[in-house]
């Protein structure tokens, strides 16, 4: 059974946000609701690390254990989706997520709070695979359409990984491998060779 | 209280009672598995069968490889 979980390489993330792009294109997300960010630390810095935060789908969601209307379920391939049509919009999920993922659209003069919406891992959610019931209130249902998320799959520097837990271990275990670690991974020996101590 | 105001107070009870919205307890819905495919075919990638949850789960690992690029180049 998959078990479906992100990882993002934070060595190989530029920040060019076309992960936030292809999931708002994916999926017609309103204005001022990002299902996934980038997040930099140190900007500016040399040395400053990206990272694209969405959902994790974790495996024991806090979103779940403090929703008072339990309107959230874990799918068996271990992705963590709910159903707007229970949901009261309460925020209780917003403030138990320590990943700021359940985002909430504004409407109206007042701001009026809508009903939570979050990453779906291209899943959809409760309503008919692919219907116009789930486009409308979830997006499109890549996983029933035998693909893997759109952020991960578009990608361009394939720091966002997504799909089974095990392949995606396994691409990232082999990568590390590879490129090596610290001073190996960044610097002007990996761009542009040891230095030979010549003058040109 | 005089008739004319129970008359009121009985009438508006109606009259708001009308106004109330039926309230049905939401109870969360089913979801349908992913392998037993889309209702839209026409997007669905191939090489996998709708309802063959085996086909399904080999397709998500085929399809994870796409991520990994010492798969798509060789590695020397």
């Amino acid at each position: 059974m998959a078990r479906m979980k992100f990882i993002c390489d934070a060595e190989r993330c530029i920040e060019c946000n076309g992960c936030v792009t292809a999931c708002k294109a994916e999926h017609d997300v309103p204005w001022g609701v990002n299902r996934r960010r980038v997040v930099t630390l140190n900007d500016g810095v040399p040395g400053e690390r990206s990272i694209s935060v969405a959902c994790m789908h974790c495996s024991d969601a806090p979103c779940m254990a403090v929703c008072p209307v339990d309107c959230f379920y874990r799918t068996d391939e271990g992705v963590v989706l709910h159903d707007k049509d229970v949901c009261i919009g309460c925020g209780y999920c917003s403030y138990a997520c320590p990943f700021g993922a359940p985002q909430f659209p504004t409407n109206g003069t007042f701001g009026l709070r809508g009903k939570m919406d979050k990453c779906t891992f291209c899943a959809g959610g409760p309503e008919a695979n692919g219907s116009d019931a789930e486009n409308e209130k979830y997006g499109r249902n890549r996983l029933a359409e035998g693909k893997l998320p759109a952020c991960a799959e578009m990608c361009s520097t394939k720091a966002l990984l997504g799909g089974d837990g095990d392949v995606v271990a396994d691409i990232f275990r082999t990568r590390v491998l590879q490129r090596g670690k610290g001073s190996e991974v960044w610097g002007w020996g990996t761009a542009y060779g040891k230095p030979t101590g010549t003058k040109s | 209280m005089t008739l004319k105001t129970t008359v009121v107070i009985v009438s508006l009870a109606a009259v708001l009672s009308a106004c109330e919205k039926p309230q049905v307890a939401q109870t969360r819905k089913a979801d349908a598995q992913p392998w037993s495919g889309t209702s839209e075919p026409a997007f669905a990638a191939s090489g996998w069968k709708a309802g063959d949850e085996r086909s399904w789960e080999e397709q998500m690992r085929n399809r994870a490889q796409g991520q990994n690029e010492y798969a798509r180049a060789a590695v020397k």
